[in-house]
């Protein structure tokens, strides 16, 4: 594993990368979300978004909570393709 | 040099903002939420030239060859990739009707072609044939990832020197005649005024409040907000539906591959006119109706997972062209690309930074096609074919 902290499990996303994005200027968290995919995998970022929070706030110097969620969407868990079409009615 | 401003951190408006600081003009780019807030990070990714008329065929040509060489150009991977669109038809009359968008499509050096559903069956492996009789297949059309996209233009934008600021918002101008002097605009509460030489209204949905702060009509150029939803399932094996697949006739529906993580992203033209600028809600009866569809075009997927959906705007006009040019002496619009605007902006982008900079350009952008007068005049064009 060599030292490699990871921040979402879903897209293997590191500590080094979310740290490198803001040191480039982008501290919006729904532009981290999309150009890390944080937040974007099947979890929907329950491991993810915390840590990234923490992460902005040391480097912007914000309180977490002057930070806004990034928007969630549905469905909150994956959900079948089957479950909403119905059964197999070709 | 002259002092521009653009209006709206989209595509549209970060690529000319790229392309203006290229000609050596001065940049102010104002984006009121954050950058690609609006309809670009919304949006299903593919780049097609497989239009209906010619002014779309070669714009959409002119722009394909400017997307084949922007990985080299702005030094970044934004995951563009050539993995073609395929059309499929229905009945008789569609296939009718593909050979004459073919023939129109390759007189302007598009290389599709029609074929036959054992040729589809190999280049999309989960495709149902059963309901189609053929194909248009252009292997050049393709998708790539419209946040890296973005972002690539603008971090070139700002090393060129453009002053790129987001959730600042637009809030009025000075005007003299027909000419715009200055941009007032708010951040964080506090506003400024900046003195400019010419304005671009690059604000897509939000476009006609822009107008309408220059001091025109709310609907003259008639915008509206249509909600068009996606909804994108778990990463699949790559190359099981690369290319962009749509039987038109099945209410535009289609399917796409993202590129990157290999989820298949599913379309339909089940919209919704937004309540307000703000309505982003997504629907459960999209979500019911276009998976419908898909599992339909390609029967494995039913035993995907749907991991997520999101609702943009496609920004509207009449007939689905959006409108670009010059509006008053200094003020110019590119918006309503109805849901183009991603695969037209490197084309539109560098149009638009030519015509402001020099008054013409060497882009095959047919500017009288996309007047935005024409719809005052009441003259509408030939529907652009929308999706993707």
């Amino acid at each position: 594993m060599g030292g490699k902290k990871i921040v979402c499990r879903c897209n293997d996303v590191t500590v080094e990368e979310v740290e490198a994005l803001i040191d480039s200027g982008v501290t919006d968290i729904e532009e981290i979300k999309r150009l890390l995919r944080i937040g974007m995998g099947p979890c929907q970022g329950r491991t993810c978004i915390p840590i990234v929070l923490s992460i902005l706030a040391r480097k912007t110097g914000k309180r977490q909570e002057e930070i806004p969620l990034p928007k969630a969407r549905v469905p909150t868990r994956p959900v079948r393709v089957e479950v909403i079409v119905g059964g197999a009615d070709e | 040099m002259s002092k521009i401003a653009i209006i709206g951190g989209g595509i549209i408006g970060v690529v000319t903002a790229y392309e203006l600081a290229k000609l050596g003009e001065e940049v102010i780019l104002f984006e009121k939420n954050y950058f690609g807030s609006g309809s670009t990070f919304r949006c299903a990714t593919g780049i097609r030239a497989q239009f209906t008329d010619e002014a779309n065929i070669r714009l959409m040509k002119h722009s394909v060859e400017r997307w084949e060489k922007l990985e080299e150009e702005l030094e970044s991977d934004i995951v563009f990739r050539q993995t073609g669109y395929l059309f499929l038809a229905a009945s008789e009359e569609e296939v009718e009707a593909f050979k004459a968008n073919i023939k129109l499509q390759n007189k302007f050096g598009v290389p599709t072609r029609l074929i036959d559903m054992d040729e589809a069956k190999e280049i999309v492996p989960i495709l149902n044939t059963e309901p189609f009789l053929a194909g248009a297949w252009n292997p050049k059309d393709g998708k790539a990832n419209p946040f890296k996209t973005l972002f690539a233009y603008l971090f070139k934008a700002k090393e060129l020197g453009v002053d790129a600021r987001e959730h600042t918002e637009v809030i009025g101008f000075e005007r003299e005649g027909d000419t715009i002097t200055a941009v007032k605009f708010r951040n964080n509460g506090k506003v400024e005024s900046v003195k400019v030489d010419a304005v671009l209204n690059a604000a897509n949905a939000w476009a006609p409040l822009i107008n309408e702060m220059a001091g025109l009509k709310w609907d003259l150029v008639p915008i509206t907000a249509y909600k068009h939803q996606l909804v994108k399932t778990e990463p699949l094996e790559p190359g099981q539906a690369e290319p962009l697949v749509c039987p038109p006739s099945w209410n535009d529906a289609y399917i796409i591959q993202d590129g990157e993580d290999g989820g298949i992203i599913c379309g339909a033209g089940i919209e919704h006119k937004a309540k307000s600028l703000d309505d982003y809600e997504p629907t459960y009866d999209f979500l019911r109706g276009v998976l419908d569809y898909a599992v339909r075009i390609a029967p494995p997927l039913r035993y995907a997972h749907v991991v997520r959906q999101w609702a943009g705007f496609y920004a509207k006009t009449p007939d689905s062209n959006p409108a670009i040019g010059r509006l008053l002496d200094n003020f110019y619009i590119a918006a309503g690309f109805s849901g183009h605007g991603f695969m037209m902006a490197p084309a539109v982008g560098e149009a638009m930074a030519e015509l402001i900079s020099k008054g013409r350009s060497k882009v095959p952008l047919d500017w009288e096609w996309y007047d935005p007068y024409r719809f005052e005049r009441g003259e509408l064009r030939t529907s652009a074919f929308q999706i993707g």
